[in-house]
């Protein structure tokens, strides 16, 4: 899929898709009002308690991922795994595939990952000549569009069940009818039949226990934990912070990403998955590989952002941002959208690139308060555009000259006084009735959807003394 | 006067209320005053800062910052009629001079004097009822920055609920930004947009004839928008209503 390395022209060819938008603001809509509903049922308190909880254990694992990294590859190889530790997307993508050519595989069956997303493994497969399916039910119908996910946890959220029904006719030989039961109905028939004869299951990763090595997988649809059983060889893709360091930390999380991602009280499936088949199991994998993904993400330890490290990738905050909600999740340009995203690309990827998505926020904070794992989301987007600022230079000279402009006119009060007399004499030509609604740049940007009222006759700071004439001292 | 309070406070009217809504400012004097606020409106105050802060320039916000600092460095209490500004000196300032422990005690005596206006009515007056009178139905947005950052919520609705012939009706998506963010309204004017529209929609939906609020920025993006549709909802900071049917001017 081509992507359009302009942000504004991203955004705006969003802002001009209506269908895709209407599918965004139901399904954020549908979400955020799900986990309302859960985080009343447990009391606002009960829930800032588990909150606190998260954030102490996701910080304490963040804090110590030497050692609990340590810990897990030991786990995993002891039960008969092997690891792979992938210091960037391009090195995890290159073992994932020599492996599947030393077993020859011919149909990979993947459950979602996100990580899979972000080191594009994919196309790679493809290219020498596996057939990759995806048996998550979003995941597979972002593949039969040739699309990238558009949101963490419902990736085909911004398509109609028109639009995934013409997609599931492009491939199936009867008619499907576009009732949702129906779509629903002929992608398990479809799906079922592919889990008989894989080579390679590929999972992702939602917690890695570090006491045991087993890796935690939650699906409402079950897919994810029939790929572990079925699967000959399976490999599963973790980012390097996915870790917790048992299962006491497990049923904090799992209770709070329920929650904070769909209102559900816990998810469908959880699955744990332990290593390599024993001799006495019925089912499970005969070889395991675990991948292990840096990819920018050891450079955030001991920064200002180290934070970003807690996510567990719930896709609450991309539900609660008004600008997500109103632009949906291509527009962002990498494969994590939203506020997330919004911190995660530039420090990922690299600032250049994608540091204008520090100003794609209004910074209302909305994302800050839904982060199950306290986030400062919105203190990080401030901090990226001052980063910007400080250490990279905006490139933007205006903007630099402005806020010089700024800080020596607001510094002083008759220089700040002088400035909005001398604007409110100039003002004339642009006022009309008391407001105005045509101008120059850069107020021609906010009057392109909204009036301004114009200067009034008197400051405040000039009706003041009137206010005190008759009181007595 | 309300329970014999007798209180010393000085405004910080915000650059805002004093460029674009003198009439705020004047109402937030009376309604202070009628309620036995001794009121002082210090010389060399301008901004608070956000404009800069907020678009990262924090070296040139704190060029500002220690200003007001230092103008305020003699008020026993400092109300703000803006939730964003509040916000701004709470959070903002305690992060600005993260690295100057000198001006950081400075700024966290002013964060520890400084109060939102709803904040300082319900919270250090003690005053639910200002005495107003309004016949009309009014809604509320709840800004961002006052909700969240602040933490001011309940305080602007109890004071508005306790206005004499007030119809008020909650707000739909109250919490909901209303896609000002500063420099964002100009930035991504488009996105900006589409989301002030979800918010005047919302406005629509409760039939109400005012809006109330506590941010004037907030305000000025929603009215702006309400008047662009040619919509005759009146925007209203919360203090105006406040000032409403209280009886003869109190200066």
């Amino acid at each position: 899929m081509h992507i359009e390395p302009s942000f504004r022209k991203r955004y705006h060819k969003a802002l001009s898709d209506t269908a895709m938008l209407k599918a965004v603001k139901n399904g954020t809509g549908r979400l955020r009002g799900q986990r309302a509903t859960a985080v009343e049922a447990v009391g606002a308190e009960r829930w800032m308690e588990f909150r606190n909880r998260a954030e102490a254990i996701r910080m304490h694992v963040i804090q110590h991922l030497d050692q609990y990294l340590e810990q897990l590859i030991d786990n995993v190889l002891k039960k008969g795994g092997h690891v792979c530790l992938a210091k960037t997307g391009e090195e995890a993508v290159q073992y994932i595939s020599e492996l599947a050519k030393k077993k020859n595989a011919k149909s990979i069956l993947k459950s979602k990952s996100m990580v899979s997303e972000e080191i594009h493994l994919n196309p790679a497969l493809e290219k020498q000549g596996c057939k990759v399916i995806e048996s998550d039910l979003g995941e597979w119908i972002i593949q039969l569009a040739g699309e990238t996910p558009s949101h963490i946890i419902a990736p085909a959220m911004h398509k109609n069940r028109f639009q995934v029904a013409d997609l599931f006719n492009a491939v199936s030989e009867e008619k499907i009818p576009t009732e949702i039961a129906d779509l629903c109905g002929y992608a398990r028939k479809y799906l079922r039949e592919k889990f008989l004869g894989i080579d390679i299951g590929i999972t992702g990763c939602n917690f890695a226990l570090a006491d045991s090595g087993a890796i935690t997988l939650c699906t409402n649809e079950g897919n994810a934990r029939i790929i572990s059983a079925l699967s000959p060889t399976l490999v599963t893709i973790m980012g390097m912070e996915r870790i917790l360091p048992g299962l006491e930390e497990l049923t904090v999380m799992l209770s709070l990403l329920a929650r904070s991602a769909t209102g559900q009280k816990l998810t469908v499936y959880n699955t744990l998955s332990t290593g390599v088949r024993k001799e006495e199991e019925l089912d499970g994998p005969q070889e395991f590989h675990l991948v292990i993904v840096d990819n920018g993400r050891s450079r955030q330890l001991g920064t200002k952002y180290e934070k970003i490290l807690n996510c567990i990738r719930c896709g609450s905050c991309l539900n609660a941002c008004p600008v997500y909600r109103n632009i949906g999740g291509h527009a962002y340009g990498w494969v994590y959208p939203g506020p997330i995203g919004a911190v995660l690309s530039p420090l990922y990827q690299g600032m250049d690139k994608y540091g204008e998505l520090a100003y794609a926020t209004t910074l209302c904070g909305a994302c800050t308060f839904a982060c199950p794992v306290k986030i400062p989301l919105h203190d990080m987007l401030y901090a990226l555009r001052n980063d910007k600022v400080e250490l990279e230079k905006t490139g933007e000279l205006a903007e630099d000259i402005a806020y010089k402009g700024w800080s020596a006119t607001f510094a002083s009060m008759s220089r700040y006084r002088f400035s909005i007399r001398m604007a409110r004499r100039f003002q004339f030509p642009l006022v009309k009735a008391e407001k105005i609604a045509f101008g120059p740049p850069p107020i021609s940007d906010w009057l392109k959807h909204r009036d301004m009222p114009a200067l009034p006759n008197k400051f405040f700071h000039e009706i003041w003394p009137e206010m005190n004439k008759d009181r007595k001292e | 006067m309300y329970g014999g309070v007798n209180l010393k406070a000085s405004l910080f009217v915000t650059c805002i209320a004093d460029m674009m809504y003198a009439d705020v400012g004047k109402s937030v004097v009376q309604v202070l005053r009628r309620n036995g606020v001794e009121l002082d409106f210090p010389e060399g105050q301008t901004c608070c800062g956000q404009p800069a802060f907020s678009s990262g320039y924090y070296k040139e916000t704190a060029i500002v910052a220690k200003k007001m600092i230092e103008v305020f460095e003699n008020s026993e209490k400092v109300v703000i009629p803006s939730g964003s500004c509040a916000a701004m000196i709470h959070h903002g300032y305690p992060i600005l001079f993260e690295n100057d422990p000198k001006w950081k005690k400075r700024a966290e005596e002013f964060v520890a004097k400084t109060y939102e206006f709803s904040q300082f009515i319900v919270d250090i007056l003690g005053i639910t009822d200002v005495g107003a009178t309004f016949n009309k139905k009014v809604t509320y947005h709840s800004s961002c920055h006052m909700s969240r950052i602040l933490g001011v919520e309940e305080q602007p609705k109890i004071l508005l609920k306790n206005v004499k012939g007030i119809d008020f009706v909650e707000l739909p998506f109250a919490y909901d930004c209303c896609g000002f963010g500063g420099t964002f309204s100009m930035k991504m004017a488009d996105i900006s947009g589409a989301i002030v529209e979800e918010k005047v929609d919302n406005i629509i939906s409760t039939g109400a004839e005012v809006l109330a609020g506590s941010d004037l920025t907030c305000l000025m993006n929603i009215g702006g928008r309400l008047s662009r549709r040619g919509i005759p909802i009146k925007v209203m900071h919360l203090a105006q209503v406040l000032d409403q049917g209280g009886g003869k001017n109190a200066y």
